[in-house]
């Protein structure tokens, strides 16, 4: 038995994500390999080698793994997935844009968003925005899986020393190109792998008012999420929103601030840590899940907040 | 250019699910079923794209038992021209799904499939993109803008770290998020007309297709519940309490 693990990186660094696979793969049991496809990908590689449970990191540096597209990345993993018994990724946008082509060309099911492994072939996944949890068995000889990385700590990125095996590019096509993106730029945490979390939502009434978050989150050391409400409202970009169909999210503390906690919303944080909700309304269902409540104006609460730390980190 | 839309029924989402006492799976007796959220923006996708000339025709495509055929007029009435309902009572996973559509696109010859990004039951996100890859297609997956130019789509799509634009060779499959749209509600005039719209039952069988799963759902369980609902009464106690009880600051 072995698994590979398709690495989601930067080309000069892994992303968190991939720690948590990694964490996932070594659950399953057997080698754990590493696929790093990229350009100049090199440094990403040595990481990949370096990370604990990993035996071996398979690197392919080529242009035309600059953007990895959908329709280029598939048909690599494709043509290395029958060395395996498992294929994993990360359940982000990345991992959930190529893997179901790889499965669909295997011709096996995709298990999409584990969030843990009872053997093998057996795996826990959430349904219904996480209402219910689903435990499947997968009858397929080959195994193609994304990895929800709240349900695994994240791997050691020291302590490995697997060995670089350099590998051929796969087939290329033309079926799309890479135009252009626009990346939110932040000095703060991924909001995925952050240790607190503060998000906004409607009650915040615009996205000027999201600089009360991004004060305390600066003094936390915090990411900055929203919900969908905030996300649909134009008060910030699409990639804040936390939620079944946004990210998911599980820091130690996550502090939601005029967030009603709609069951989208909840499915995204609710295994949290701690939760802390500020609203002013004390029938909003973001008390039922929240360990600490507080009633009242956040646009008085929140400066009394950073106030308050100031204190207590003074 | 024909669009071809796909449909999924699925439990509405404001309904608040519950899991069966024998761990088998959710209840859906008595349970309000509507069309997936997702859906709808592919369907309100394509009738935008007939309103600006683009598209020629709409087809919407719905699989599953019976009354996935009021899901079907439900597209029908928001404007797409015509339905195929492939008939089953069988549990489908994505990739049946998947191959059922190809099935129906070798037949119809669409230029342009539109589906959702995900299905707000099972969660998978893998519909489309498995579709994309048994008809060797491209992709543009979790889609907030959409702009076809003769022979290709710019896709913008919506990623962790962002936006990204990609071009697409047509024909071409694309995914809808959020933010591609607001999907508009159907008119009572276009709801009466949408009755009169044809809907073509279809089978797995008759398309040669192998739904069997290759999955097997041992148990179906609730999440352990959160123990929350305790209140503070101001900031100083709270920060106290993150600091000193819970230790998370």
């Amino acid at each position: 038995m072995s698994v590979l693990v398709f690495a989601e990186h930067s080309n000069s660094a892994l992303k968190s994500a991939t720690l948590n696979a990694v964490t996932a793969a070594v659950a399953i049991g057997g080698d754990v390999h590493v696929l790093v496809a990229g350009f100049n990908a090199k440094p990403a590689a040595e990481a990949a080698a370096k990370v604990k449970g990993v035996t071996k990191v398979l690197l392919v540096d080529d242009a035309g793994y600059e953007h990895l597209l959908a329709e280029t990345v598939a048909p690599l993993v494709v043509k290395l997935a029958p060395a395996y018994s498992h294929v994993l990724a990360t359940a982000t946008t990345f991992g959930k844009n190529f893997m179901p082509r790889v499965a669909a060309v295997l011709d096996v099911a995709q298990i999409s968003e584990i969030q843990s492994v009872v053997s093998a072939d057996t795996f826990v996944r959430p349904i219904y925005a996480g209402n219910a949890l689903a435990t499947v068995q997968s009858k397929d000889a080959i195994k193609v899986i994304t990895v929800r990385g709240t349900g695994f700590a994240a791997a050691d990125a020291e302590g490995g020393s697997a060995a670089i095996e350099t590998i051929e590019a796969g087939p290329s096509t033309d079926l799309s190109h890479f135009v252009g993106a626009e990346l939110s730029k932040s000095e703060r945490p991924e909001l995925t792998s952050a240790r607190i979390v503060i998000s906004g939502g409607r009650g915040m009434q615009s996205g000027d008012n999201f600089h009360l978050l991004d004060a305390i989150a600066d003094k936390l050391g915090a990411a900055v999420g929203a919900s969908r409400a905030a996300v649909d409202a134009g008060f910030v970009p699409n990639d804040y929103q936390v939620g079944q169909t946004g990210k998911i999210v599980a820091p130690d503390l996550y502090i939601a601030v005029g967030i009603s906690g709609a069951i989208q919303h909840l499915a995204g944080m609710k295994d949290s840590k701690v939760i802390v909700a500020i609203n002013k309304d004390e029938e909003a269902p973001i008390f039922q899940v929240a360990d600490y409540g507080i009633v009242g104006d956040l646009f008085k609460l929140i400066p009394e907040l950073s106030a308050e730390l100031d204190k207590v980190k003074g | 250019m024909k669009v071809l839309v796909a449909v999924k029924r699925v439990i509405d989402y404001n309904v608040k699910v519950r899991v069966k006492a024998d761990k088998t799976g959710v209840e859906t007796a008595n349970v309000k079923m509507s069309m997936n959220p997702f859906d709808e923006i592919a369907v309100e996708e394509a009738i935008r794209l007939k309103e600006a000339g683009i598209a020629t025709e709409i087809v919407a495509v719905s699989l599953g038992v019976q009354q996935c055929q009021e899901t079907i007029r439900t597209a029908l009435a928001m404007g797409a021209d015509r339905g195929i309902h492939v008939l089953t009572d069988a549990e489908l996973e994505p990739l049946a799904v998947a191959k059922l559509l190809k099935a129906v696109c070798d037949k119809e010859q669409p230029q342009l499939v539109i589906v959702g990004k995900q299905a707000i039951d099972d969660d998978c996100s893998q519909t489309g993109q498995m579709l994309a890859a048994l008809l060797g297609w491209s992709q543009g997956t979790f889609a907030s803008k959409v702009k076809i130019d003769g022979s290709k789509a710019d896709v913008t799509r919506e990623v962790d770290g962002g936006l990204e634009t990609v071009s697409l060779k047509l024909p071409a499959v694309v995914t809808t998020d959020l933010r591609l749209n607001e999907p508009r509600y159907a008119s009572l005039p276009n709801i009466m007309k949408a009755k009169k719209k044809p809907i073509d039952p279809t089978t797995p069988a008759e398309l040669g297709v192998d739904v069997t799963p290759h999955l097997v759902v041992l148990k179906v369980e609730e999440p352990p519940k959160r123990q929350g609902g305790k209140k503070v009464g101001s900031i100083a106690e709270l920060v106290d309490k993150l600091k000193n009880e819970a230790r998370v600051i």
